[in-house]
C-alpha cells in the first residue's frame, strides 16, 4: 500500500464519520415527524400526497397492517416496473429504438429494483429506454431504499414504544423518507456529479468521429440489409472501417445521484461508475463514495437519537468501521502487490511517481488501486453492488474481501435501514448469547428478549445463507447453471458463488464474467432477490411489534450494557463467527482455492 | 384491504411522477443553464469541429500516435455504444496471452524500447473506454511517438509533462494523462497546454 491509498482511505470514513452526525440527527427529526426546515416548502406537497393516495396520516398501525403495507407497495412497484420494460418500444424516450425488455430479464430487473439489489442482468445503454431507466429504474431507486428505511424506523420504534400495539405509518415513513432525505440530498449531488462531467441530457446519443479510424471485421449484409451466409450457415464477414463513435447519453446524473444515496448500486451504463459518464473524475468518485455510505452510517445516529441513548448508535457504527476498514485494507494490499502472473511476462507493476501500478485489470487510469479497492470494499460493505472496478478481475484474495463483506450479511453499513435492522438482528442474538452464559434474562435498551424475538432473529439472519448456498449448490450441479461462468475452474465457481451471495444479500454487484442473462439465472437469481428481502424484513416486523408490545424493564445491576468496547467486541464475535463459519467451506472452494493452487 | 391496494397504487404512480419525472426533469433543466458543455457529454473541440469526447478513449494502434488502455469492447476497441470489461479472471490463461501479444505489439512498434513495459498499458480497463493512462505509460510511448513524427524526444516528453493532470487536490485519484487531447496536440503540432476553463474536470481544446 502507498502512502498516498492510506491517506484516500483516512479521508473516506473521516468524511463519513463528520457527516453522520448531522445527517443522523436530520433523519430523526424527520421520522420523527418534527419540523425539519424543508417542510416548509414541500409540506403542502406532502399532505397532497396523503390526500392524493387515500391516506390518513395520523393514523398509525400494528407491525401486521404495516408489513401488508410495505408488502402491497413493492408489489405494486414490481408491477408497475415490469410493465413500463415491456411496452417502452411503444412510449415515448426511446430515442434508440430499443424493442421490450424479454419477459424473464423483465421479471429479474423488477424484482431486483424493487428489492433494492439492482443485479443487473441487461446492458443498460442497449436494452433500456430513457424512460425506462428514468420512470422505471430510478424510481424504485428511491421507494425500495424508502421502503428499507421505513422497517428500520419501525423497528427502532418498536424498541422505544412500551406497551403499544403500533409501529407507525408506513406511507408517512415512505413519503417522509423520499420527499425530505433522498430527494434533496439527490437533487444536490446530481448536480454536483454534472459539474465533473456526467451527462444530464434528453439526446439519446452523440455521434463523434475517430481521430484515428479503426479497422474492424463485421459481417457482410446484402442489398437488403440481411447478413450473407456461407456455406456452413455462418455469416460471411468482411473488413471495414469504423470512422465515428456512439457515445449513448441520457438523464444519467440523476439516476446515478440516487443509485449511490439509495445504495441501489444499478447505474445507467453496462460498466456502471466504471464508465466515464457515470463516474468521470477522482472528485466525482469522492461524492459518490460518500453518498454510498452516508444514509447507512448517518442512521447510526439517527438510531441513537431516536432511542434516548446516543452512544447505542455510536458502538454500531463503531463496530461496522471495524470490520470494513480493515476488510478494505485487505483488499488494497491484494490489489496493490499486482498479479504474479503479469509480473512473470515483465510488466512493471511496482507503483511510483509515475503510475498507481498493481493489478489494473479491470480498473481505471483515473482511480487506479487505490480508488478501485476503497470502492470495491465500500460498495459491498453497504448493500450498494455499483461497481467502478471490475471485481471478476481482482486477485484471488482482493476479490474475496468484496464477497466476505456480502457474506456478512450486509451489516456492515449495509443497505439504507436494512443494514442497520439487519445489525440488530446479530445485537439480539449477541445479548442473548450473553445472558445465556450469565444465566440472566436477556434484555437490551430496557426491553427483555423472549423466545419469539430470539426465533425472529434467528430466521431473519438465516434466511439469506440458506438461499446463497442453495442457489450456488443448484448452478453447480446443473447444465443450465454450469453454462454461466466465463473463467474456467475454480474462478467459475467464485463467479456462480458470487451471483447468488450478491442476490441474496440485495448488494448487485457481479463478477461479471458469469453470463446470467438466461432464463435459469434470471429466475432463480430473481427467487434469490426476493427471500434475501423479504424474509428479512418479515420477521423484523415480527420483532418490532413483539418488542413494542412489552412493558420497560429498567437496567439493573446485572444489566449488560450495550454501548460499551466490550459489547462492540463482542457484538463482531458473532458476526464473525456466523457469517464466517457459514461461508468459509464456499470460499475455501473458491478464492481461497484459486489463492493457494497459484501462489508458488 | 381494497383501500391499502389502492393506496399502494396511487402512491407508486404519485411517486413515480415525483422522482421519475420532475426529479429527473428539474436536474436536466438546472445542469443546462449551469453546466452545458459537461451535461451534454464534455465534447471536445479542434479546429471548430467535434473532434470526440474527453471522457471516452478512443483506440489508437498508429505509432505516430499515442496508444491509450487496451479495450474488451467489440467489434472494436473503445466502442461506447456498449461499455464493457473483460471480465477475465488473474489467472485465466486467455489474460496471460492477451498481455503477452499487447507485450509484444509495443516491442515490434519499438524495437529499440526494452524497458518493462507499464501495466496500464498492458491491461484492459473496466469500462473498455478509459480516456488515460498513467504517466508512466505515456513516457514509456514516447520515443516512438517522436521517432514517428521526427520530433525530438525532448519535445515530445515536454508535451507529456504540459498534458499530465495531478491527483485531485494533490491526494484523490491518480496522475494521469489524456490521450486523446495528447494525440490532438500533437497533430496540431503546437504543444501549449490549454488552461482549464472550469477548475476540477475535464479541458475544452482551444
Amino acid at each position: 500500500m502507498t502512502p498516498n491509498s492510506l491517506v484516500q482511505v483516512g479521508l473516506l470514513v473521516g468524511l463519513l464519520l463528520a457527516l453522520a452526525r448531522p445527517l443522523g440527527w436530520y433523519m430523526a427529526r424527520v421520522y420523527e415527524g418534527k419540523p425539519v426546515g424543508l417542510d416548509r416548502v414541500l409540506g403542502p406537497l406532502e399532505r397532497l400526497i396523503y390526500r392524493v393516495c387515500l391516506v390518513n396520516p395520523a393514523e398509525e398501525t400494528g407491525w401486521k397492517a404495516y408489513a401488508r403495507d410495505m408488502i402491497l407497495f413493492n408489489l405494486a412497484g414490481l408491477l408497475v416496473l415490469y410493465a413500463l420494460q415491456r411496452v417502452q418500444a411503444w412510449l415515448p424516450l426511446d430515442p434508440l429504438h430499443f424493442g421490450p425488455v424479454s419477459p424473464e430479464s423483465a421479471f429479474n430487473t423488477a424484482v431486483s429494483f424493487t428489492t433494492n439489489t439492482n443485479w443487473q442482468g441487461y446492458a443498460g445503454e442497449t436494452t433500456m429506454s430513457q424512460l425506462s431507466q428514468m420512470a422505471g429504474l430510478a424510481v424504485q431507486n428511491f421507494l425500495s431504499a424508502a421502503s428499507g428505511m421505513a422497517v428500520l424506523v419501525a423497528l427502532i420504534r418498536g424498541i422505544v414504544r412500551r406497551r403499544s400495539d403500533t409501529l407507525g405509518n408506513f406511507w408517512v415513513d415512505v413519503v417522509r423518507g423520499t420527499l425530505y432525505i433522498l430527494l434533496p440530498l439527490s437533487f444536490v449531488l446530481a448536480l454536483a456529479l454534472v459539474s465533473q462531467g456526467v451527462v444530464q441530457t434528453f439526446t439519446g446519443s452523440a455521434t463523434v468521429p475517430l481521430l484515428q479510424p479503426a479497422a474492424v471485421s463485421q459481417p457482410k449484409l446484402d442489398a437488403a440489409g440481411k447478413p450473407v451466409l456461407d456455406a456452413r450457415g455462418d455469416p460471411v464477414m468482411e473488413a471495414a472501417t469504423v470512422s465515428a463513435q456512439v457515445l449513448p447519453l441520457g438523464p444519467v446524473a440523476s439516476q446515478v445521484a440516487i443509485k449511490d444515496l439509495g445504495t441501489n448500486g444499478g447505474g445507467f451504463y453496462n460498466t456502471n461508475a466504471a464508465h466515464p459518464f457515470e463516474n468521470p473524475t477522482p472528485l466525482s468518485n469522492l461524492l459518490q463514495l460518500i453518498a454510498i455510505g452516508a444514509i447507512g452510517a448517518g442512521l447510526c445516529v439517527t438510531f441513537g437519537i431516536m432511542v434516548g441513548d446516543r452512544r447505542q448508535g455510536w458502538a454500531l457504527l463503531a463496530a461496522m468501521l471495524l470490520l470494513l476498514v480493515p476488510l478494505m485494507l485487505v483488499c488494497l494490499a491484494q490489489e496493490q502487490a499486482g498479479n504474479p502472473v503479469l509480473g512473470r511476462l515483465g510488466v512493471n507493476q511496482a507503483a511510483s511517481a509515475l503510475q498507481p501500478g498493481g493489478n489494473m485489470e479491470g480498473k481505471e487510469a483515473r482511480f487506479g488501486v487505490a480508488g478501485s479497492a476503497t470502492w470495491a470494499a465500500l460498495t459491498t460493505a453497504t448493500s450498494c453492488g455499483a461497481a467502478n472496478s471490475m471485481h471478476d478481475s481482482f486477485t484471488p484474495l482482493g476479490g474475496l474481501v468484496p464477497l466476505f463483506l456480502m457474506q456478512l450479511g450486509e451489516v456492515v453499513l449495509g443497505g439504507v435501514g436494512s443494514g442497520l435492522y439487519g445489525m440488530l438482528l446479530f445485537v439480539v442474538v449477541a445479548v442473548f448469547a450473553a445472558g445465556l452464559m450469565v444465566g440472566r434474562t436477556p434484555e437490551y435498551l430496557g426491553k427483555k428478549i423472549d423466545p419469539f424475538d430470539m426465533k425472529m432473529a434467528a430466521l431473519g439472519i438465516l434466511a439469506m445463507p440458506l438461499v446463497v448456498l442453495l442457489g450456488t449448490a443448484l448452478a453447480s450441479v446443473t447444465k443450465a447453471g454450469l453454462a454461466g461462468p466465463a473463467n474456467p475452474g475454480i474462478h467459475g465457481f467464485t463467479e456462480m458463488l458470487y451471483a447468488f451471495t450478491s442476490a441474496g444479500n440485495n448488494n448487485g454487484s457481479a463478477f461479471a464474467g458469469l453470463n446470467a442473462n438466461t432464463p435459469f439465472y434470471n429466475m432463480t437469481l430473481a427467487l434469490a432477490m426476493l427471500a434475501g428481502r423479504f424474509l428479512v424484513k418479515l420477521p423484523v416486523l415480527a420483532l418490532a411489534g413483539s418488542l413494542a408490545r412489552k412493558k420497560a424493564a429498567p437496567a439493573g445491576p446485572g444489566t449488560l450494557p450495550t454501548h460499551s468496547p466490550l459489547f462492540v467486541a463482542w457484538l463482531l464475535a458473532v458476526v464473525i463467527i456466523v457469517g464466517g463459519l457459514t461461508f468459509f467451506p464456499a470460499l475455501a472452494l473458491g478464492p481461497i482455492a484459486e489463492f493457494l493452487t497459484h501462489a508458488r | 384491504m381494497k383501500r391499502n391496494i389502492l393506496s399502494a397504487v396511487l402512491s407508486v404512480l404519485v411517486l413515480t411522477l415525483l422522482t421519475g419525472v420532475l426529479y429527473p426533469l428539474a436536474v436536466t433543466g438546472v445542469a443546462a443553464l449551469a453546466f452545458p458543455g459537461r451535461a451534454s457529454g464534455s465534447l471536445l473541440r479542434a479546429g471548430g469541429r467535434v473532434a470526440g469526447s474527453a471522457l471516452i478513449g478512443q483506440p489508437f494502434s498508429a505509432p505516430r500516435y499515442f496508444w491509450g488502455r487496451p479495450s474488451a469492447t467489440s467489434p472494436f476497441p473503445d466502442n461506447a455504444a456498449l461499455s464493457t470489461g473483460s471480465n477475465l479472471g488473474p489467472n485465466n490463461p486467455v489474460l496471460a496471452e492477451q498481455v503477452k501479444a499487447r507485450i509484444e505489439a509495443l516491442r515490434r512498434a519499438d524495437p529499440g524500447n526494452t524497458s518493462p513495459v507499464p501495466v496500464d498499458l498492458v491491461t484492459a480497463s473496466a469500462s473498455g473506454l478509459d480516456p488515460d493512462i498513467s504517466l508512466a505509460a505515456a513516457y514509456y510511448q514516447a520515443p516512438r511517438v517522436a521517432k514517428a513524427r521526427g520530433l525530438s524526444l525532448s519535445s515530445v516528453e515536454d508535451l507529456v509533462a504540459s498534458h499530465a493532470e495531478d491527483r485531485t487536490f494533490g491526494i484523490l485519484g491518480e496522475p494521469r494523462v489524456n490521450v486523446l487531447e495528447l494525440n490532438l496536440a500533437l497533430d496540431r503540432g503546437a504543444p501549449p497546454a490549454p488552461a482549464a476553463p472550469e477548475a476540477g474536470g475535464p479541458r475544452d481544446v482551444p
